[in-house]
């Protein structure tokens, strides 16, 4: 597929909006369908998108295999850390409400950084299933 | 008075993607070979997604859902092709020769195999082949 034109021009063309269409996701989820769940399905299939036209040696250099690892970690531990601080901050576990003066600005702030976490991991695992299978051999 | 103009408008348009919809369906099912059959796909991506499109958007009017919807139907207008070319290429890169290649291979091995066995039909197949040639 390195060769053809067709794919690669529209590729370009594509990637970067499926990517926003992503953060569009990723934000308007507190006021629409979406959220982080959906954005890093979204951002897993662009770059499965970019590795599927440009090669999969070629994407497992612009995201190699530790970024990708240490993406599963950094977002379930991001999910825990949100967990943690309510409960640092007098609530319990995974209150949203004590992470500000104010309940509503908390429980806006506590589902962002939930959903952001919720995203990368989702992320990570999906390319990681990806390489994995992309990566065997026909044997 | 406009308002019945654009519901006439955006209903015929609805109507119109419907039908090539169905009618691209129907190709899908129908249809003899790959090729053929992805032609018949083709035109409900092009056709029939647009004029849904299209009275959708006469439905919407100038709000942020008629902008979404155009944003889809740029999506479709540079996915859709390209979704059917990869198919074909892929496809023909795997050796799925069209329906139509067979038949002119045909066509030509019976034009060019009457020489060593001109006795069945002496005159018939040059006759007949050569305007169908072009």
């Amino acid at each position: 597929m390195r060769n053809d034109m067709v794919l690669r021009v529209v590729g370009k063309l594509l990637i970067p909006f499926i990517l926003m269409f992503a953060l569009y996701v990723q934000f308007h989820g507190d006021f629409g369908p979406g959220g982080g769940f959906q954005a890093g399905t979204i951002v897993a299939a662009a770059i499965i998108f970019y590795a599927i036209i440009y090669g999969l040696n070629t994407a497992r250099r612009v995201l190699p295999d530790w970024v990708v690892e240490s993406m599963i970690a950094i977002g379930v531990l991001l999910y825990i850390g949100v967990g943690f601080a309510g409960l640092l901050l007098g609530g319990n576990f995974l209150d949203y409400f004590v992470l500000d003066s104010d309940p509503v600005v908390g429980q806006h702030r506590g589902i962002f950084w939930i959903e952001l976490g919720v995203a990368i991991t989702v992320f990570g695992v999906l390319l990681k299933i990806f390489y994995l299978f992309a990566r065997r051999g026909p044997n | 008075m406009i308002d019945v103009l654009i519901d006439g408008l955006s209903w015929a348009c609805l109507l119109a993607g419907g039908v090539f919809c169905s009618i691209g369906a129907l190709g899908l099912l129908r249809m003899p070979e790959f090729y053929t059959r992805l032609h018949a796909a083709s035109v409900t991506d092009t056709l029939g997604a647009g004029l849904v499109l299209l009275g959708l958007i006469l439905q919407a009017g100038l709000t942020l859902v008629a902008v979404k919807l155009v944003i889809i139907g740029l999506l479709l207008f540079f996915t859709g092709p390209v979704a059917a070319h990869a198919l074909a290429k892929a496809a023909l890169n795997r050796g799925l020769k069209p329906l139509l290649a067979e038949a002119d291979a045909e066509s030509l091995a019976t034009e060019t195999s009457p020489a060593p066995t001109p006795d069945d039909r002496p005159l018939s197949p040059a006759v007949e082949g050569a305007p169908s040639k072009p």
